[in-house]
C-alpha cells in the first residue's frame, strides 16, 4: 500500500510538471498496478485463518454447534420444508446424526435476534414493496415510449428524461437501499448472536430517508434536478439522506460493538462495509460546488459505479453467504475464498468508474485504469462464483424445495454473469461497439436487477415468515412470481443486447446513416415492453402476497394480526 | 476476521485508493483546466436553456463528446472533432452523457443553426426527422387562434401544425433552442503558432 502510495505522489510530481509522456505513463501505471496487487495479496494472506483448513471454522458461525446438517426455509410450505430436509439428508448420507442435538440456547437466542429487529424490518420492506411497485411503473412507462414517442407527451413531468430519471431514482434510493438494509438489519443481530440495539434510531432514519426520496422524485419530476446521472436528487435533499443513513446505520454499529462472538462472519465484512462506504461516495459526490467539467465527469462515474460495487453488491452478496449455506444447512465450502472475494471486490472494484469514459475527453491514464482494474475483477468475481458452486455440488435437489433458494441461486449465477460480460465491456474494443447503446442498458439490469433484486427477493421470502410468525399464505404466487420476472428479465437482457449490439454496429458503420441505428433497435426495444411488462406483473404478484401475508389474509386467519402480536409480546415481556 | 477495525480501516482504505484515483487526480489535472481560446462563456438565455436541458433529461439520450477518429466515425458524420478538458471549462454541471439513443449535440449549432427548425423539431420531431423516436414537447408550445405581438410563430408542415391555430414558442423552448445555438466546439485545440514579423 505505501508502495502505491509513493508512485501515486511520483507520478502526481510528474503531471504537476507536465512532463508525462506516453513511456512514463505506462510505466508508472504498471508499478503502482503491481505494487499495489502485491500488497493486496500480503494483507489478505494477513487475514487469513487456517489456511490448510478446508472445514474453516469460520465459516460455520452461522450454525449453532449441532446444528449443521439442518435445513432452514420459513418461505417453504411444511411439505416442502419436509422434502428439503430429505433431499439434503440423502445428499449428506456420510453425516448422519445431524440436528437433534442442536444447542437449544443458541436457537433461543436467535429468535430473540430475529424478534428485536421484525418490526423494523417489516417496516423496511414494506417501504421497499411501494417504491418496486413505482419504480417498475415509471420504468416500463419510459421503456414504452422509447417505441411509442408520441405516447403522454403533453404532461412535462411524463417525458421521457424524466420518467426514467423517476425509475432509476426510486430504484436507486428506494427499492434497493429498502430491501437490502431491511435485509441487514435482519441479518447482522442473528449473525453477532445479539438483539438489535437502538432500533428507533433506524426507525427515524427511515422515515427521513423516505421523506427525502419523496422530496426527491418530486423536484425531478419537477425539473429540479443537480444534472448528472445518479445523483439528479438535489443536494440540499440530499443532506436529508445523509442523516437519514447515518441514523440507520447507528443501530448496527451499536451492536457489532456490543456483540457476543468473536469471529465476524463473511455477511458482515459486506454489510458493514457498505455501510460506510456509502456516506463517503454520497457526501463527496454531492459536495456542492467541488466538482467541474471533466473532472465532474470522472467523479460521477466514480460514484455511479461503486454504488453498484461498493453498496448494492456488497449488500446482495452478504445476503447470498448467509442465505445459501443457511437453507441447505452446511457452512460455504472455503474461508480463504471468500477472503479473496471480498479483498479482491474492495480493491478492484471501486477502481473501474472511468470505463464509462472510454473514448471521452478525460485522461487516458484514468481509463486504462479502469479497464484494468476492470479486468481484474475476474479473480473476486472467480472466487465467489467457485465457492458458492462447491458449496451447493451435489445438494441442487434443494433448488426444487426451496423459493428462497430458486431465487438466492440465479441471482447469484447472474452476479457471476453480469460481472464478467462488464469485465469485457470494459475492453476498448467491445467497448466501441456496446458504449453509448442500449447494450449498456441490457447489462445494467443483468446486475442490478438479475443479481441484485433477484438475491434481495428470495431473502425477502426467508425474512418476512420469521418477523411475522406466519407462512406465506399462497406458495403458487411465490412460483408465478419466480417465472414471471425470470421470464421478463430474460426477454429485456437479451433482446437489448442484440439490439444494443446492432445499435452499435450502425453507429460505427460510416457509410450507414444515422438514423440506420435508431430504426434497427425498434423491435428490440418493442420486446423489452414485453420483458419490462412481465417483471412488472410479477412485481404486482409479489406485492400482492406480500400485503396478503401482512394483513393475514389467505389460509392462516388464524393468526394474530401483526401490530397486536409485536406490542402483544411487548406487553407480555 | 475478528476485528472490526482492521476490516473497516483496511475497507477505508481501498476506498481511499480508489477515490484518489478517479477524484483526486482528475482534479488536480484537469479540474482547473482553461478555457480554449475559441470558447465563449455562456450568456443568461443559454444558461437558461441548458437548465430546460437538464430538467428535461436531454442527457440520457444525447451525448457532448465527439470521439477521436481512430475511434469511431463521428467526425465523418459531422459531429465535430474529438473534445479536449478545456472545452467543458464553461460547463456546470457537466453533461457529457453515456448514450447515443439520438445524435451527439457537441456541435448542433454548427451543424444546424436555424431557431426555426429547431423549434419546430422540439414540437414534433418526426415532422423534421422521419423515423425519430424523439419524445414531442408540446408542453413546451402553446396552440393559439393568433399570435399577439412579440409571439415567436413555429412555423410547420402542415401535417404537423393543429387545424385553424398557429404554434407559439414558451421561452423555455426558445432559451432551449439559445443553449442549442450555442454548441460550437469547432475552433481549432491548438493556438495558431505566433508569428514574429
Amino acid at each position: 500500500m505505501r508502495a502505491a502510495l509513493r508512485c501515486i505522489k511520483h507520478a502526481c510530481y510528474l503531471w504537476g510538471f507536465g512532463e508525462t509522456n506516453a513511456m512514463n505513463t505506462v510505466a508508472i501505471l504498471l508499478s503502482a498496478f503491481v505494487l499495489s496487487f502485491v500488497a493486496l495479496l500480503v494483507f489478505i494472506a494477513s487475514q487469513r485463518s487456517g489456511l490448510f483448513d478446508r472445514r474453516s471454522r469460520a465459516a460455520e458461525v452461522i450454525f449453532a454447534p449441532g446444528e449443521i446438517g439442518r435445513t432452514e426455509e420459513p418461505a417453504a410450505a411444511r411439505a416442502a420444508q419436509a422434502g428439503l430436509q430429505g433431499a439434503m439428508d440423502a445428499s449428506e448420507a456420510a453425516h448422519a446424526g445431524h440436528g437433534a442435538a442442536a444447542d437449544a440456547d443458541e436457537l433461543a437466542e436467535r429468535t430473540r435476534a430475529d424478534a428485536s429487529t421484525a418490526p423494523l424490518v417489516f417496516f423496511f420492506f414494506c417501504c421497499a414493496v411501494a417504491w418496486l411497485l413505482v419504480a417498475s411503473a415509471a420504468g416500463l412507462t419510459a421503456s414504452i415510449k422509447l417505441h411509442e414517442p408520441d405516447w403522454l407527451v403533453q404532461q412535462a413531468w411524463l417525458t421521457f428524461g424524466r420518467i426514467r430519471t423517476l425509475h432509476l431514482n426510486a430504484v436507486a434510493y428506494g427499492w434497493a437501499p429498502m430491501a437490502g438494509l431491511g435485509i441487514a438489519l435482519f441479518v447482522i443481530p442473528r449473525l453477532l448472536k445479539t438483539p438489535l440495539l437502538g432500533a428507533r434510531y433506524a426507525f427515524v432514519g427511515a422515515v427521513l430517508w423516505n421523506a427525502a426520496l419523496i422530496a426527491g422524485l418530486g423536484s425531478v419530476a419537477a425539473g429540479i434536478n443537480d444534472g448528472l446521472e445518479w445523483l439528479e436528487i438535489p443536494w440540499q435533499i440530499g443532506i436529508l439522506f445523509a442523516v437519514g443513513g447515518a441514523l440507520i446505520g447507528l443501530p448496527l454499529v451499536f451492536t457489532l460493538v456490543n456483540r457476543r462472538v468473536e469471529h465476524l462472519y463473511v455477511s458482515v465484512w459486506y454489510m458493514g462495509c457498505a455501510l460506510f462506504w456509502l456516506p463517503v461516495l454520497f457526501v463527496v459526490a454531492k459536495l456542492p460546488g467541488a466538482h467541474q467539467g471533466v473532472q465532474q465527469a470522472a467523479m460521477n462515474w466514480w460514484f455511479g459505479h461503486n454504488v453498484l460495487g461498493l453498496f448494492y453488491t456488497p449488500l446482495a452478496l452478504a445476503s447470498v453467504y448467509y442465505f445459501l449455506p443457511k437453507v441447505i444447512g452446511r457452512p460455504i465450502e472455503s474461508y480463504n475464498l471468500s477472503l479473496l472475494g471480498f479483498w479482491g471486490l474492495a480493491f478492484f472494484y471501486g477502481q473501474v468508474g472511468g470505463h464509462h469514459l472510454i473514448g471521452g475527453p478525460v485522461p487516458e491514464w484514468m481509463v486504462t485504469l479502469s479497464i484494468v482494474q476492470s479486468m481484474m475483477m475476474i479473480i473476486p468475481v472467480a472466487a465467489f462464483t467457485v465457492n458458492q458452486y462447491q458449496t451447493l455440488r451435489g445438494r441442487l435437489a434443494a433448488l426444487r424445495w426451496s423459493p428462497t433458494l430458486r431465487f438466492i441461486g440465479v441471482g447469484g449465477l447472474m452476479y457471476t454473469a453480469s460481472s464478467v460480460q462488464g469485465s469485457f465491456e470494459a475492453l476498448r474494443s467491445m467497448n466501441a461497439v456496446t458504449h453509448f447503446t442500449h447494450y449498456t442498458v441490457g447489462h445494467a439490469h443483468l446486475g442490478l436487477y438479475g443479481f441484485v433484486s433477484f438475491v434481495f427477493f428470495g431473502a425477502m421470502y426467508f425474512v418476512m415468515p420469521r418477523i411475522t410468525a406466519r407462512e406465506w399464505p399462497y406458495p403458487r404466487l411465490i412460483s408465478a412470481h419466480f417465472w414471471l420476472v425470470a421470464a421478463g428479465i430474460a426477454l429485456y437482457f437479451t433482446s437489448l443486447t442484440i439490439g444494443g449490439w446492432l445499435q452499435g454496429e450502425a453507429m460505427l458503420d460510416a457509410s450507414r446513416p444515422f438514423m440506420d441505428s435508431v430504426a434497427v433497435t425498434l423491435p428490440y426495444l418493442k420486446a423489452r415492453s414485453v420483458g419490462g411488462g412481465l417483471m412488472v406483473l410479477g412485481h404486482l404478484v409479489f406485492a400482492a402476497h406480500f400485503i396478503a401475508l401482512a394483513l393475514g389474509m389467505g389460509p392462516q386467519r388464524d393468526q394474530p394480526a401483526l401490530l397486536r402480536q409485536w406490542f402483544g409480546k411487548k406487553v407480555a415481556a | 476476521m475478528n476485528s472490526e477495525i482492521r476490516l473497516l480501516s483496511g475497507a477505508m482504505v481501498m476506498l481511499a485508493l480508489a477515490t484518489s484515483a478517479l477524484v483526486v487526480l482528475p482534479y488536480l489535472e484537469v479540474h482547473d483546466a482553461p478555457p480554449l481560446p475559441g470558447l465563449k462563456p455562456y450568456g443568461s438565455a443559454e444558461l437558461r436553456g441548458r437548465a430546460v436541458y437538464i430538467a428535461n433529461g436531454c442527457v440520457y439520450c444525447h451525448s457532448q463528446q465527439p470521439r477521436a477518429k481512430g475511434f469511431a466515425p463521428d467526425f465523418a458524420r459531422g459531429w465535430g472533432r474529438a473534445t479536449v478538458a478545456g472545452d467543458y471549462a464553461y460547463d456546470q454541471p457537466q453533461l457529457l452523457g453515456t448514450m447515443r439513443t439520438g445524435p451527439d449535440l457537441m456541435n448542433i449549432g454548427v451543424r444546424q443553426p436555424s431557431e426555426q427548425w429547431h423549434l419546430g423539431h422540439l414540437y414534433q420531431p418526426r415532422a423534421f426527422v422521419p423515423g425519430s423516436i424523439m419524445p414531442s414537447y408540446p408542453f413546451l408550445f402553446e396552440a393559439k387562434a393568433q399570435a399577439d405581438k412579440g409571439d415567436v410563430v413555429v412555423n410547420l408542415p402542415a401535417l404537423a401544425a393543429p387545424a385553424g391555430r398557429v404554434v407559439v414558442a414558451r421561452p423555455e423552448a426558445v432559451d432551449l433552442v439559445r443553449y442549442l445555438q450555442s454548441l460550437d466546439r469547432s475552433y481549432p485545440v491548438l493556438a495558431a503558432p505566433a508569428t514574429t514579423p
